[in-house]
């Protein structure tokens, strides 16, 4: 799970080009939307797209991307569980 | 109708931005294809909302802040934009993602930031500015359609200060795309050599422009903006020869009555002709200045000679770099600049001091 | 410079018909043009429904009367037909006649054809007559063979602020008018469909698989639609003698300033955009008698734009409808298509259904009309635009 979060976060950096940020900057219980890293709309619809490239997770629906997206940990827990 | 030219903030292939010197320094480049010289983003911009932001859009952004910043106005009444080519990088990005990847796995950013009016409303996003504002597309007039709107809109409404700018930008795929069609010359060519280019085709250029118009006549301003016009497809010289009369009459001025004359000459042999001919017909004692071999050629470079223009009038002084017939002027009152894209868009300000 | 702005001309094309007749026919029999994706080769055919021109560019171009072999693009050739139509209904044989101008409006301008010949146009060992076609990509080149083809040349200008665009157009056209600048303009809008386009709209998942239904409190998405639409403004010299439609009474734009593609939750934007044209006109939101709404079936744009219509109107939201569910989304023709169909709702007293709709959204009081209304007396009709970037503009025809 570690090194899952540790790779998710990464790829978040990547995916939302986020340059100025390193993976120690990204605590991986801090809200990434809202406050925390303030993430917006497009963000989550980036991040759909992350899931579904790397982990082969499609979310057909971005209102049930909310609760996947609330942190870098809860995306890890939703790729264990549904990774195929 | 007149506009007072309150601030000034312009990123181009030359030491043009946030600075008060005027081409003391020319950046010589040799090439076919000039690109800007970029500012320091984060002065500007947070970095966080800089993220998705492409060249243009932190261009256009950097140069808005900056022209604010000159007029010290914090929010502006009208933001009004003219691009030719629009969020360009962004519309190539998720084009060749969309080609590349058979339109799978495609994501949002580059298509929601390729919109024409991104720069626009990212600006007044950052302001939370939510008055009037448009952006106008039409190739070579789309700066001069921005600029026309301003000034009706200081005189037939309540607007003081009006935001107004260009922005376009150049990418290697896209030069090499309308090289095909002879836009650019085959051969890198010296800043200096260029006016003195015999070949077909133009240095591409590339920039961001914006300007503070304002209603009332402030200490500080550059220039007045007096009035301008668009000639669409004019069918001879002679067409033109009218229109500026027009122009000059409209104002109460004759072509004596103009100090300098900025011309779009770009190097190409197929169509500056009609510079060298209103030189000759019109100008024969204003002196002439040049702009697009410091900017190079693209649709709303006229923007980077209304620069030059109000800074000529501001400083009194005509920079060695543009100067093309050295033709001396102890007071510079009046000036006009007169511009064409590719023969079809041709465009004159009319400017006088303050 | 308070002078009147008659609007002589109307001139259609898109899913619902090839000219004002057809459109009007459609409309009032309840027909839609929402339907299968036909003419585009995409892997989201079967995944969207679209408000397509059931006509390939080959059959337009012959329509235009130009030789077959024509390099131009279905946004140019769209916005010709309809900004014919339009100068021929408002009497316009010679443009030498009083100075004229086209103000048009594109969001996808020639990108139809583009994204098609990308990748040849990069490749130096392709050579061919496709080359013609890479100027027509901007969104100023439908609007310069326009202005060619109506033989149009005293101000040529294009807007493009996405869906808000060409209803900017129209309040350009009329601040032109009375900054003595010309005497009469064609304005309004094109807009063909794209890969492009439709790739990008599946991006920000805010396409409906089926119908939209703009305003239900179930609605998925919007359809994306293609076509033109142009009116004519006139001053009062201008227009002298001729039969006016309506007058263009009022307008304005705003920017809600909230985030790139999503309005915001109070319609800012929408409220100060609407704000505007009432003050301008001189109305009361109660002299309102029919709202054609930007309605797109999205879930932010139909609350954002329900929010603002209460702010202005209270619980009295007079008649109120979207025709997306005719036409789809048109993006940058919108503004025009709907101004020709607020005009028709003067000139015949009608107000059209909003097509698909069945559960009021909890949030909001009012539900839009759901029959052909025949039986009112429609004299002042508010058309609302808003487009990406917060760009939000909003019109009112008044009957002369």
């Amino acid at each position: 799970m570690e090194a899952l979060i540790e790779q998710l976060k990464q790829e978040i950096i990547e995916q939302l080009n986020l340059d100025g940020l390193k993976t120690e900057d990204i605590n991986p219980d801090t809200p990434l939307f809202g406050e925390g890293l303030g993430l917006d709309s497009i963000d989550a619809l980036e991040l759909i797209v992350l899931l579904d490239k790397n982990y082969g997770l499609k979310i057909l629906n971005p209102a049930d991307g909310k609760k996947i997206f609330q942190s870098v940990r809860s995306m890890a827990e939703f790729i264990s569980e549904n990774k195929k | 109708m007149v506009a007072y030219i309150k601030g000034i903030g312009i990123v181009s292939p030359q030491k043009t931005f946030n600075t008060k010197t005027f081409l003391t320094e020319i950046v010589e480049h040799t090439t076919n294809s000039l690109r800007c010289i970029e500012p320091y983003y984060p002065e500007f911009i947070n970095p966080v909302l800089a993220r998705r932001m492409s060249r243009t859009i932190k261009m256009g952004i950097a140069a808005a802040m900056v022209s604010l910043r000159d007029a010290k106005v914090e929010m502006p009444d009208a933001i009004i934009t003219g691009t030719a080519l629009g969020c360009w990088e962004d519309t190539e990005k998720f084009l060749v993602a969309m080609i590349e990847n058979s339109e799978q796995l495609l994501t949002p950013t580059a298509f929601m930031q390729s919109t024409h009016n991104t720069v626009s409303s990212q600006i007044a996003l950052l302001l939370k500015c939510m008055n009037y504002n448009f952006t106008y597309v039409n190739k070579g007039f789309s700066f001069e359609s921005a600029v026309l709107d301003a000034m009706m809109m200081l005189g037939d409404s309540d607007a003081k200060n009006i935001l107004v700018g260009a922005h376009d930008e150049m990418t290697e795929k896209y030069f090499n795309i309308t090289k095909r069609v002879g836009f650019w010359k085959e051969e890198a060519v010296a800043t200096s050599d260029v006016l003195r280019s015999t070949t077909n085709g133009s240095v591409s250029g590339e920039g961001a422009a914006f300007f503070v118009l304002g209603k009332e006549k402030g200490e500080d301003d550059y220039a007045q903006l007096r009035s301008l016009k668009m000639i669409f497809e004019p069918e001879s010289e002679y067409e033109v020869e009218e229109k500026i009369n027009e122009l000059l009459s409209e104002n109460g001025l004759k072509c004596a009555d103009i100090d300098v004359v900025v011309y779009g000459k770009s190097g190409d042999v197929r169509y500056d002709k009609i510079y060298n001919h209103l030189e000759d017909a019109l100008f024969k004692n204003s002196a002439s200045v040049s702009f697009k071999p410091l900017c190079g050629e693209y649709q709303t470079s006229s923007s980077f000679a209304l620069w030059e223009a109000a800074m000529m009038l501001k400083t009194q002084t005509i920079p060695t770099a543009i100067q093309v017939n050295k033709q001396p002027k102890s007071e510079i009152k009046n000036v006009l600049i007169y511009n064409h894209f590719m023969n079809t868009y041709h465009t004159a300000f009319l400017l006088s001091q303050c | 410079m308070s002078q009147k702005i008659y609007v002589t001309g109307i001139g259609i094309i898109s899913a619902i018909g090839d000219n004002v007749e057809q459109t009007l026919d459609s409309l009032t029999r309840g027909k839609t043009g929402i339907g299968e994706l036909e003419l585009i080769d995409t892997i989201h055919k079967t995944r969207i429904k679209v408000g397509e021109v059931k006509h390939t560019n080959e059959e337009l171009i012959k329509r235009v009367g130009l030789p077959a072999d024509t390099k131009i693009t279905r946004t140019s050739l769209l916005g010709m037909i309809a900004a014919k139509e339009a100068m021929v209904w408002a009497g316009i044989k010679d443009t030498n006649d009083f100075r004229t101008g086209i103000v048009s409006a594109t969001s996808v301008g020639g990108m139809a054809i583009t994204e098609n010949n990308f990748n040849d146009y990069l490749n130096v060992e392709k050579t061919g007559d496709f080359l013609d076609y890479i100027l027509t990509h901007d969104c100023g080149d439908s609007t310069e063979v326009m202005a060619k083809y109506l033989h149009i040349k005293d101000y040529v200008s294009t807007i493009s602020t996405a869906c808000s665009s060409s209803a900017n157009s129209i309040m350009l056209g009329a601040r032109l008018i009375k900054n003595n600048m010309v005497d009469r303009v064609v304005v309004g809008g094109s807009d063909s469909l794209s890969k492009f386009t439709i790739n990008g709209f599946m991006t920000l998942m805010i396409l409906d698989k089926e119908q939209c239904k703009p305003f239900d409190k179930d609605r998925k998405g919007l359809n994306l639609g293609e076509g033109a639409g142009f009116i004519v403004l006139e001053s009062e010299r201008a227009a002298a003698g001729k039969e006016i439609l309506c007058e263009l009474t009022g307008y304005g734009n705003s920017n809600d300033a909230y985030h790139q593609t999503a309005s915001s939750p109070t319609g800012d934007g929408a409220f100060l955009a609407i704000e505007k044209a009432l003050r301008l006109s001189g109305l009361k939101p109660k002299d309102i008698d029919y709202i054609n709404a930007h309605g797109t079936g999205t879930e932010v744009n139909d609350l954002s734009e329900g929010t603002a219509i209460h702010r202005i109107f209270g619980d009295a939201v007079p008649m109120i409808s979207s025709t997306k569910a005719f036409t789809g989304h048109t993006l940058g023709a919108c503004g025009g298509i709907e101004a020709v169909l607020s005009v028709l709702a003067i000139k015949y007293n009608l107000v059209f259904p909003s097509l698909n709709f069945t559960n009021q959204m909890n949030e909001l009081k009012f539900r839009p009309s759901t029959v052909l209304e025949t039986e009112h007396p429609i004299n002042h009709v508010l058309s609302n635009s808003f487009g990406f970037g917060g760009n939000s503009s909003a019109l009112i025809f008044s009957r002369h």
